[in-house]
């Protein structure tokens, strides 16, 4: 059964009550909360992930609090818990939905380490996938939310998860961050669309998520090969350019992108050399998405 | 007792029966050993004992990611004491190790699954401003800048203010003795110097004599006010008493050292907790020579009631409503312990409205 067989009012209850089981790629997570607006962003946002009630077993519990003090009437707040933990300052109410999706990034990469973790996103099509790695700021998730209303299967838009066993990518497809200005090109490139309520003054600026395409959702058991790591930077107003960057340097971007790298030890280096190895690099200069797209649209698979 | 009855505990007197958990419990039980930090133990015994594979995968991969944690920590812990041992060789004076870092050079079993935040020394208190200068010469600097703060941990307290190195931003604790200065006993931390063992086959690197070991972790924890990693400290001592007491003058010894070190009462909580919790194996002898040292049944009843709640892990599913209580209670103990009463209440005065406030 999937999120969007329930009604709003059965989501709200069922949030309330015994929380809900979401499958989400490789985890499950247990979402318990009370607050409105969480649970309309899990309708909207989640309708096509399953309910994954009958397994028991949940990777991370999580629930959101308004705390029941007199912040109940003051400016009210919002607290993220990991089983009973507080990890985090609360945050305005209105950020609730927004908590949820950053404490769920917390969760996996603070608490996965079976994955090389790094923070990029990972789209696939027609059997290869492209990897991006990037500081905040250069277009990632833009570009990455733009790719997948064009074909590209999302498999996630913040953490790449690579397999210990084969170096495959594991997807863990969620709802697309965007921010500020990306909100509205993203609206202008696809109007069809669907996001999320603009949430304001966060600590990102205004953010929304937009929802993956549901054929993402599906395929999300389906691991991919990598086949490109791009480096993406937005320039405004810069010409389109795609240039080859040399595996050295892409090793060491790499790294510094990876939240477990140094944890896994040897074998995280073992494995991020693989991946590169595997990978044509390239460092992305563009302005214009439909440009982008096009350029991503010609990526010729490796040579094995 | 409540903590006996976790499922963590449990399991961890029976690491066999983990194989027959189904999925709900699994979740459960990774809740709890989550809460008290024995995922990696948990994942130490299965593998030990050949059973990692039969664990169904979505449990494993917690269990195992909780494993590349612990492993990483220990290299990064053995690093760390090479450059002790390098920084304290140049005023001659060897490395002796407390707790966590000792368990693991000396490749004890509690050192199997077992993250420790910081590492632990012993030095002798005549040599401790050469050993803070040796340090502070190889970088380390100490943490804690208010002369309050500073002041208190020289005068009263058994250690210095914790150490940071400025590269590897490690955390060092230098102990001059196992209990602070403050506290109601007062075992001679000579004794436990002159004792000391090497860790491994570098004459340099040492670690407590077994007896000497137990009984500071019994005091670590029976004197200790936070009990949050409570059933952790315990399952450390179950594996030090499984593993020492192996050897037939292991027990006598540890009953005469503790009168010795005036250690009998926290030997005492730290036997009984570790066999009614945990199940560790305690013989005849030591036995009889406990019920010598036994306080007065109601004192041992009450003490049931806390220890039994506040060695659970800290985890709703191990709490009932006097939980909280309970290691309020035994917070309050601790200071007891530690301090006279007029002391307390100057420090908690200075504290509370003389130290600067920190955000």
């Amino acid at each position: 059964m999937n999120v969007s067989a329930l009604t709003p009012s059965e989501l709200r209850s069922r949030l309330k009550e015994a929380g809900i089981f979401l499958q989400i790629g490789a985890f499950v997570i247990h979402v318990k909360t009370s607050i409105r607006s969480v649970a309309e962003g899990i309708g909207l946002l989640y309708a096509d992930y399953p309910l994954a009630e009958d397994v028991g077993f949940a990777d991370f519990h999580v629930r959101l609090i308004s705390p029941g003090n007199l912040r109940r009437w003051f400016r009210p707040q919002v607290l993220f818990s990991f089983d009973g933990r507080i990890p985090f300052k609360p945050l305005p109410l209105d950020q609730a939905f927004p908590m949820l999706e950053w404490g769920m990034n917390w969760c996996v990469s603070g608490h996965a380490h079976q994955y090389l973790i790094l923070h990029a996103a990972v789209m696939e099509k027609q059997g290869g996938s492209v990897i991006m790695p990037a500081p905040p700021g250069a277009g990632k998730s833009t570009l990455c939310a733009a790719l997948v209303n064009r074909e590209w299967r999302l498999l996630s838009d913040e953490l790449a998860l690579i397999d210990k066993a084969d170096n495959a990518l594991v997807p863990l497809c969620r709802p697309v961050s965007l921010k500020n200005e990306s909100i509205h090109v993203i609206r202008k490139f696809e109007p069809d669309a669907v996001l999320g309520r603009e949430v304001r003054d966060t600590m990102k600026g205004t953010v929304a998520h937009m929802k993956p395409p549901a054929e993402s959702v599906a395929q999300r058991h389906v691991t991919a090969r990598p086949a490109w790591i791009v480096f993406p930077k937005y320039q405004p107003g810069a010409p389109t350019r795609l240039e080859p960057q040399p595996k050295a340097r892409a090793f060491m971007h790499m790294v510094e992108s990876a939240f477990n790298y140094s944890l896994l030890g040897p074998q995280g280096f073992q494995m991020m050399a693989n991946l590169v190895d595997a990978c044509d690099c390239y460092e992305f200069t563009y302005s214009n998405l439909d440009e982008a797209v096009a350029v991503f649209a010609d990526l010729k698979l490796p040579a094995p | 007792m409540k903590a006996a009855y976790s499922l963590v505990a449990q399991v961890l007197r029976h690491p066999e029966t983990a194989v027959l958990l189904g999925l709900a419990e699994w979740d459960l039980l990774i809740r709890q050993a989550r809460h008290a930090d024995l995922l990696a133990r948990i994942y130490a015994m299965l593998d030990e004992q050949g059973l990692i594979d039969s664990i169904p995968a979505k449990p494993r991969a917690h269990l195992e990611s909780a494993d590349t944690v612990v492993k990483r920590h220990a290299q990064a812990i053995r690093r760390e004491v090479h450059c002790l041992r390098k920084a304290l060789a140049t005023i001659d004076l060897p490395v002796i190790l407390l707790k966590g870092a000792a368990y693991l050079m000396a490749d004890l079993p509690p050192a199997r699954g077992r993250i420790f935040s910081d590492v632990d020394i012993l030095v002798p208190k005549g040599h401790l401003n050469q050993v803070e200068a040796a340090l502070r010469l190889h970088g380390w600097a100490s943490s804690h800048h208010d002369a309050y703060d500073q002041r208190y941990y020289r005068i009263w307290m058994h250690e210095l203010p914790p150490m940071m190195h400025l590269k590897r931003q490690s955390v060092l604790d230098v102990h001059h003795n196992i209990l602070p200065e403050s506290a109601r006993v007062h075992p001679d931390p000579r004794k436990l110097i002159e004792a000391a063992v090497p860790a491994g086959e570098d004459q340099s690197v040492k670690v407590l004599a077994p007896v000497d070991m137990v009984l500071h972790s019994a005091t670590h924890l029976f004197h200790e006010g936070e009990l949050e990693h409570g059933l952790r400290d315990l399952a450390d001592m179950d594996s030090l008493l499984r593993y020492f007491g192996e050897s037939p003058s292991f027990w006598s010894a540890l009953m005469s050292r503790a009168q010795e070190l005036e250690l009998t009462r926290p030997l005492f909580y730290a036997l009984r907790y570790a066999n009614l919790v945990l199940g560790t194996p305690i013989p005849e002898s030591a036995t009889i020579n406990q019920t010598v040292v036994r306080p007065h049944w109601s004192l041992v009843a009450v003490m049931d009631a806390l220890y039994g709640r506040a060695l659970a892990p800290v985890h709703p599913s191990c709490s009932d409503w006097l939980t909280g209580t309970a290691r309020w209670l035994l917070y309050v103990r601790a200071h007891w312990l530690r301090m006279s009463p007029w002391l307390l209440v100057h420090h908690l005065f200075h504290k509370a409205f003389l130290s600067p406030k920190h955000s």
